[in-house]
């Protein structure tokens, strides 16, 4: 790893009696896209907000480019670019005025930002929407505007937080797309997210957080072979429940049970898709272990109560 | 980078009562809203103006005809003024007032609350104190320019010539920027808009008629009188009013004061109650 971009120490940060993050360390190196993933109430953004000097932690260090968090909010500002889960654009703006509004907070020269909007528009495949208000825009477009307004600064981090919720597929691969070719020009991403395939395409390292504490960290495939059989069978159907307790049970590693599906995790999945065959009024998927099953694994199957 | 000791802890969070930590950094957004309101102003300079200029017409004339004439107190005796001077001297300060209000109160609460604008902002390296402080003068500079047009028009129908009206006009301005600081307060502790609806009813509108405005603050009980005083509109319009007669203020320099003692106060309580909302 090169020289740390971001680098957070020991962060703690309590409402009341509720501990939110509890002595969450991480950094960012330069040129990766670190995701951050847990389920809803995880502590995901309370901590981006720390990293914004928008909540100021109780215990705990945030350096970015030799700069302190809160002591240097301004200065750090100043070389990151934000996308929040729920948009701030300006209704009243058209796409290239959200843009040029936006390069002046920053305090860059009009010329500059006007010299810039074409290219962050293209970049946005806003291009034919210049004039377009957001309210005229798709939720795709929108984020994506958010997206070219974050980089109105040329930034080196990019904080995102959850930027593909509420998105179609086309919409959400194009998201992608832009921000894989981001991580190309050498950008860094610190990006929250729910879509465990999203952080399987864009992040070279994983943080997994529930109740506030960093509960793993790795890459996604480390993640994976660390913590989960390679290969899972689903079986669901009349009678798929019985299955735990019969001797197929014996063929898989680990057996869950989620509602009315049984999931087998197993080294080799050969043997038991063979007595599987035995009964074949039941569905069965087989496919290799992936995100999801890793995140439900650590996190649990049980809904959050604030889901 | 250096590494960090496990050890560290950071500052304790700072009190939201330290003093403003303001700049030019302010003007962006402040640009921002002109940029807004450019797209709008003719439609909002009509509803700005016509409502004001209508109560002026009807009651100034209307009245004007039962009333004739009103005795003001000024520095070289009692005067015997038209009605219509008199409701318009006071009524200008009353539309500064409200349109720093509404500004400050519903299109800044849209801004912070409604639209997160100043959480897009304060992602930028813009600080929350120069948000305030833009939303403060642009309450205001909103408010100077309704004030503009009506005394334009007041001109225009020959109520005041008054060359005294160069001096009344950074007075309104001023009145407009202690109006949008008191306004902040409310906005700052705002849950929605139905908040503002006490502001208006039970703080502005007995103000109206407790300043002087429509009748003579001699007229009221002497008890009335003395809360009367120390009300800003009434100090305003105290300033503003000889000034439309041609004459300079008795007492100048106290009711400057008042107004900014109620404008750097309000300020900082504003400030703090908004840096109190932010801080979650």
């Amino acid at each position: 790893m090169n020289a740390k971009l971001f680098e957070v120490q020991h962060l703690h940060k309590r409402y009341g009696d509720a501990e939110v993050v509890k002595d969450l360390s991480f950094e960012i190196a330069p040129g990766e896209c670190l995701g951050v993933i847990g389920p809803n109430g995880a502590g995901k953004t309370t901590t981006i907000r720390m990293c914004l000097g928008h909540t100021v932690p109780d215990g705990g260090s945030i350096h970015a480019l030799g700069l302190e968090m809160p002591r240097d909010a301004l200065a750090i500002k100043a070389a990151l670019g934000v996308v929040t889960q729920f948009d701030t654009l300006d209704p009243d703006f058209s796409c290239a005025e959200n843009l040029l509004v936006y390069g002046r907070y920053f305090g860059m020269k009009d010329a500059a930002i006007r010299a810039r909007i074409p290219q962050l528009l293209e970049f946005a495949a806003l291009t034919h929407k210049a004039n377009a208000k957001p309210g005229e825009l798709s939720g795709g477009m929108r984020r994506r505007l958010s997206l070219a307004r974050a980089l109105v600064n040329d930034p080196k981090l990019l904080l995102l937080d959850e930027p593909t919720t509420g998105l179609d597929p086309q919409a959400r691969h194009l998201m992608w797309e832009r921000l894989q070719v981001l991580l190309q020009q050498g950008k860094s991403i610190l990006l929250t997210t729910h879509f465990m395939d999203e952080a399987e395409r864009l992040c070279n390292r994983l943080l997994v957080l529930d109740h506030g504490k960093k509960i793993a960290e790795g890459t996604p495939r480390d993640l994976i072979a660390q913590h989960l059989e390679p290969d899972v069978v689903e079986v669901f159907g009349v009678g798929a429940l019985a299955l735990v307790d019969s001797p197929l049970r014996n063929l898989a590693a680990r057996v869950e049970v989620s509602g009315e599906t049984v999931f087998f995790y197993t080294q080799d999945a050969g043997a038991l898709l063979q007595g599987l065959a035995a009964h074949p009024q039941l569905r069965t998927l087989h496919r290799p272990a992936n995100l999801e099953d890793l995140f439900l694994k650590l996190t649990g199957r049980q809904i959050r109560e604030e889901a | 980078m250096s590494s960090v000791p496990s050890t560290y802890t950071p500052p304790k969070p700072q009190s939201i009562w330290r003093a403003p930590e303001v700049s030019l950094r302010f003007w962006p957004v402040f640009l921002r809203n002109l940029l807004v309101w450019r797209k709008l102003a003719i439609p909002s300079l009509v509803g700005n103006i016509a409502e004001p200029l209508m109560w002026l017409v009807a009651f100034g004339y209307g009245m004007g005809a039962l009333v004739g004439e009103v005795n003001v107190a000024g520095p070289t005796g009692t005067v015997a003024v038209p009605y219509i001077l008199f409701l318009a001297s006071g009524s200008i300060c009353m539309s500064a007032m409200q349109a720093a209000s509404f500004e400050a109160l519903y299109s800044a609460f849209s801004r912070m609350h409604v639209q997160k604008t100043w959480d897009g902002i304060m992602n930028a390296p813009i600080s929350l104190d120069n948000v305030v402080l833009a939303e403060m003068l642009w309450a205001a500079f909103k408010s100077l320019f309704t004030v503009t047009a009506i005394l334009g028009v007041m001109l225009a129908l020959g109520i005041s010539h008054s060359p005294k009206l160069l001096v009344a006009w950074p007075i309104l301005f001023g009145v407009g920027i202690t109006f949008s600081c008191i306004a902040l307060i409310f906005n700052a502790l705002a849950k929605g808009y139905d908040f503002f609806t006490y502001y208006f009813t039970l703080f502005l509108t007995p103000m109206m008629f407790l300043s002087g405005v429509f009748f003579p603050l001699e007229q009221l009980p002497v008890v009335v009188r003395v809360v009367a005083d120390w009300l800003p509109l009434s100090n305003a319009v105290a300033l503003v009013r000889p000034l439309f007669m041609n004459q300079w203020p008795a007492d100048a320099v106290r009711h400057l004061a008042v107004l900014a003692v109620y404008a750097m106060g309000s300020f900082w309580i504003a400030l703090a109650l908004t840096r109190k909302r932010f801080a979650k």
